[in-house]
């Protein structure tokens, strides 16, 4: 069936996988959240113990989720898991190191005779809680800002001349730190303001979950104190980074030459060139702020599932405005014309195919998510209940 | 070749078989363990007899210790190819990239959403549930190990792909070819059966140590019946795949079986070197500066001394006799009776292959239609070699694996799976007989049983890997041409960061399962 679909549209198919997977992932930052939220919102060791676990019985799917994200893009983009993993080396690599140590964390911290000492592995879960999320966000942000590197594929079958075979090189020797400190039309200032908003997103969901997990009275007491501030400075940073994201020049694909060039507002052009992604978006955000004034005004423990769907589609919406409408998702600011688009990425259209009928696999995959989540959260977590339980964290 | 930086290459590699090699001390045990452990719930459900519920919760608590840090050091692999590996993603990632993401999407989440209700589902689910998660458990991660050594075994022998010049890559034609590659097939039946293999030493070996101290002995000998049975059957199969894996080798890559067996001059009615020493063996670090010149082909320095089996090389090879079996020589310099042609040759043809390529790009670009045909043709007809054209074939050796280091490995595996053989069925009988608390000697081997496990899982990955040196595609891409484009400074920070993390992680994971296991079966 899916060799009825051209080309492009199993480009656009994937992308829209990749954008879901994205979604997801920033949803699931919640467990990083979480970690970072481990002292403030608990007295003692008791209490810690239960948010811990709150956020812990959850790790492996944010997990997963990441390594899936991964996987998906080289089987999909391969192009673009070339150049950024083996460009972007040092950002990725950070995070990567943020989730190892965070893997063995949850079992080790508890445990007797481990080594490093529990206070080490909650520094783990807090550097992986603080940092992960902060850097997903700045990766995520140079989609609209650029990165420096080119791209010549020739370079393959170049024996005699004085360049290596690798066909893609990163243009500083910083390796993607560069996304933190690169003033060229404020792309550093940019990039922050995304890393950040997606951390105190990280946080607030991990809030409105911790408040519909456990019954513990002087958790839920500080999780209501720490509600209102986070939304608030979510709000500020996210919108900060959205409303200058309409403003700014973006980079754009000539249909005809497929040439890349600089447009003006052409983030603003996509949304508006695309409606659906728009609705998307409106959607999206609409179920953040309804969540938001859910938890603030109505104390209703649901809020966390309207901020939930609400960070998918504003998710998906943002990597739509990425990579459709003649856009390169992950362009160059040092060599326009390599910047990476849907187009020139892609597998091949077999690969498309193939990897199209193993999606079908995706909505089995949910269900069994969603069944077990559901089984697994039937009962809210406190003290007590840790205390009956055959493994804890 | 002045240009390539084989510092980088260097400790690229050597990151890559730090962090694989570190995978692989955890992932054997998860992949039997997770089987074991469900059998021993089987039982339970089926017989409702408590006891092996607390038999499985221990064994549970141990599993649980050694997944964590087995997904915490497979992630860096998951990212590696792209990190240090870029070119090689580019390259082929149209094939490659698919088994890992299948890997992800059909068996990593089944893993992690089920192992998450094995341990915190005791009183959320029903038992029926319950064992059925741990099923699915065991079935997921055995379908990881399913798909990415798929991607492995594609390294090994790839098939199912054609090259696109226009997007100079090569690209996925047959799934199914990738899929059933007879290399991958082999190759996971034999990865997963020695890790049932591993997984019953360390029962065995936890439990010896128990009933030496005395403790939990009614427990551990359940235990241990349990794992005997598994493990011999484990083992049986694992020498039975063992030398199939043996025959796909000297199908397909000819040099690596040379190398495992340190097998200078080829010939019909090959020997076997039961036991043996590596003597004068070209060692890696010297081959880039030696040899500079060939001239004849004493210098190429493999010899290995040892006791050997007549004909045996060939059988293990052939299943014949007489069939011809070529040793380094052969393969380096070409053997014309036996139709085998000369590196010297093979990396002409390729040089004429990427040449040809490079052309054909030229002429596309200047709309030249013929003259692109013409140079997609004579690419096509060299593509055999392609690889070979990297080299510039001043220094043969750097096509040659590290004998030394793979004769070792291959036959550390052999001689130990051979031992596990009689190892498993001596435990199995003295259990029988109720004999096996009086014999300290064997409960003692038992505890070694762990070590050795160890040990022989890493010298078979060691075999493979170091085989199949220089290259990440067998004959088509160098490890030099596959490398990110970065400062060695880079990489080997990274290597360090990673060595110095999961050595500590290690130390702690070793502490928390010994403080475990000594509690024993009544916690
Ligand atoms: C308990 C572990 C264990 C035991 C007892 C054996 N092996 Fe093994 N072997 C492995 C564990 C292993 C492994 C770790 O699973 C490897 C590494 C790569 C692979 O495919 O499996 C492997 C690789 C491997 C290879 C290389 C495959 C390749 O290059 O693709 C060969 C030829 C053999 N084995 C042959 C044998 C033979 C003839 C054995 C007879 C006793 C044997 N192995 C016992
Ligand atoms: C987990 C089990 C594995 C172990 C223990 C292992 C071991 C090794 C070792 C020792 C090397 C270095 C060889 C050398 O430089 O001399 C190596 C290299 C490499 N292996 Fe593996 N390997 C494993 C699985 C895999 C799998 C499943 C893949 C692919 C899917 C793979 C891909 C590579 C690559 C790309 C390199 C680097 C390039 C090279 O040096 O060839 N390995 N591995
Ligand atoms: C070099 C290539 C490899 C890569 C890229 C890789 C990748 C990974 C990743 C990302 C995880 C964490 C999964 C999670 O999120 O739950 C993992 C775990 C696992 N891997 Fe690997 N892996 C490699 C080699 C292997 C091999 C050769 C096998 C089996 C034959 C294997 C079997 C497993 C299993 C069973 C797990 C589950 C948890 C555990 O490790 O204890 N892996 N691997």
């Amino acid at each position: 069936m899916f060799e009825a679909l051209s080309y492009e549209n199993l480009q656009i198919y994937w992308w829209i996988i990749i954008s879901l997977l994205g979604g997801f992932l920033v949803f699931l930052l919640f467990v990083q959240g979480g970690q970072t939220l481990m002292d403030k919102l608990s007295d003692n060791e008791d209490e810690k113990a239960v948010v811990l676990n709150i956020t812990g019985h959850k790790w492996e799917f944010t997990f997963t989720t990441l390594v899936v994200f991964g996987g998906a893009f080289f089987a999909s983009f391969p192009l673009f898991y070339s150049t950024s993993f083996g460009g972007a080396y040092w950002v990725w690599y950070i995070i990567l190191f943020a989730f190892i140590v965070q893997a063995v964390s949850y079992e080790y911290r508890k445990k007797k005779n481990n080594f490093l000492g529990s206070k080490t592995f909650e520094a783990f879960l807090k550097f992986n809680g603080f940092i992960a999320p902060f850097l997903l966000g700045v990766a995520v942000s140079t989609f609209f800002t650029g990165s420096p590197f080119s791209i010549h594929k020739e370079n393959i079958v170049k024996l005699s001349s004085n360049v290596e075979a690798v066909i893609s090189q990163w243009a500083t020797p910083w390796h993607g730190l560069e996304a933190l400190w690169t003033t060229e039309h404020l792309a550093f200032l940019q990039n922050i303001l995304l890393g950040l908003a997606v951390l105190v997103l990280a946080r607030l969901n991990a809030l409105l979950y911790i408040r519909k997990m456990t019954d513990e009275a002087s958790i839920l007491a500080k999780v209501k104190k720490c509600i209102p501030r986070h939304s608030i400075l979510f709000l500020v940073l996210f919108l900060a980074w959205f409303i200058r994201l309409l403003f700014i020049d973006g980079f754009a694909i000539h249909p005809d030459t497929h040439e890349v060039f600089m447009q003006a507002h052409k983030y603003f052009n996509n949304l508006i060139e695309m409606p659906v992604t728009l609705l998307i978006l409106l959607a999206g955000l609409a179920g953040v702020l309804y969540g938001l004034y859910k938890a603030n005004f109505k104390a209703d423990e649901k809020a966390i599932w309207y901020t939930a769907v609400g960070t998918i589609l504003t998710v998906i919406a943002l990597f739509f405005m990425a990579g459709f409408n003649h856009t390169p998702y992950y362009p160059s600011t040092y060599d326009l014309q390599s910047s990476i688009s849907i187009a020139n990425s892609s597998s091949s259209r077999f690969t498309l195919i193939t990897m199209s009928y193993v999606s079908l696999m995706v909505p089995f995959v949910l269900a069994y998510i969603i069944w077990a989540w559901r089984a697994m959260d039937a009962k809210k977590i406190d003290r007590k209940e840790l205390e009956q339980e055959f493994e804890k964290y | 070749m002045e240009h390539i930086n084989w510092e980088l290459v260097d400790w690229s590699r050597a990151q890559f078989a730090l962090t694989a090699l570190y995978h692989w001390i955890f992932v054997p045990l998860t992949l039997g363990l997770s089987f074991m452990l469900a059998i021993m719930e089987t039982i339970y459900v089926k017989t409702g007899d408590e006891k092996w519920l607390k038999i499985e919760k221990f064994w549970l608590k141990l599993f649980g210790i050694n997944f964590a840090i087995g997904v915490a050091t497979g992630i860096i692999l998951e990212f590696e190819f792209g990190t240090n590996w870029s070119n090689y993603s580019w390259f082929v990632g149209d094939i490659f990239g698919a088994p890992l993401a299948i890997e992800g999407i059909m068996a990593f989440f089944m893993e992690s959403t089920f192992v998450a209700i094995m341990f915190f589902g005791w009183n959320k689910v029903s038992k029926k549930t319950h064992l059925l998660a741990t099923w699915l458990t065991a079935i997921g991660s055995n379908l990881s190990a399913l798909w990415i050594l798929v991607a492995n075994g594609w390294m090994q022998n790839p098939v199912g792909m054609k090259f696109n010049p226009d997007t100079m890559r090569n690209e996925m034609a047959d799934f199914w070819a990738v899929l059933f590659n007879p290399v991958a097939v082999n190759k996971f039946l034999h990865t997963i059966t020695s890790a049932y293999t591993f997984a019953a030493l360390f029962v065995i070996a936890v439990s010896a140590y128990l009933l030496l101290k005395g403790k939990d002995k009614s427990l551990a000998k359940y235990s241990m019946l349990i794992a005997s049975v598994f493990g011999f059957v484990g083992i049986v199969a694992t020498i039975l795949t063992g030398d199939g894996s043996a025959k796909q080798v000297a199908r397909y890559q000819p040099m690596k079986l040379a190398a495992m067996e340190g097998l200078k001059k080829g010939s019909r009615g090959a020997p076997l070197i039961a036991i043996g020493k590596p003597k004068h063996l070209k060692n890696e670090p010297t081959h880039k500066e030696v040899l500079k010149d060939l001239k004849g082909e004493d210098q190429l320095d493999v010899t290995v001394e040892g006791f050997e089996i007549p004909y045996g090389l060939s059988i293990l090879a052939f299943n014949d006799p007489h069939a011809f079996v070529p040793g380094v020589d052969d393969l380096v310099f070409g053997n014309e009776k036996e139709g085998i042609p000369s590196y010297k040759e093979r990396i002409k043809s390729g040089k004429i292959s990427i040449e040809a390529l490079a052309k054909y790009k030229e002429a596309k670009k200047a709309g030249d239609e013929e003259a692109a045909q013409k140079y997609l043709k004579i690419f096509r007809e060299h593509f055999e070699d392609f690889g070979f054209g990297y080299f510039d074939g001043h220094d043969l050796n750097e096509l040659i694996p590290p004998v030394a280091i793979t004769f070792t490995s291959f036959h550390t595996m052999v001689i130990l799976g051979l031992w596990f053989l009689v190892f498993f069925a001596l435990v199995f009988r003295s259990l029988m007989r109720g004999t096996i608390e009086k014999k300290k000697w064997l409960l003692r081997l038992g505890v070694l049983g762990l070590p050795l496990g160890f040990i022989v899982q890493e010298a078979g990955w060691i075999t493979a890997e170091a085989g199949r040196m220089p290259w990440v595609i067998q004959d088509l891409m160098p490890t030099f041409v596959a490398v990110s484009h970065l400062k060695s400074v880079s990489v080997m920070i990274t290597f360090f960061l990673f060595f110095i993390t999961f050595t500590a992680l290690l130390i702690a994971e070793l502490k928390i399962m010994s403080t475990e296991i000594k509690k024993g079966f009544s916690n």
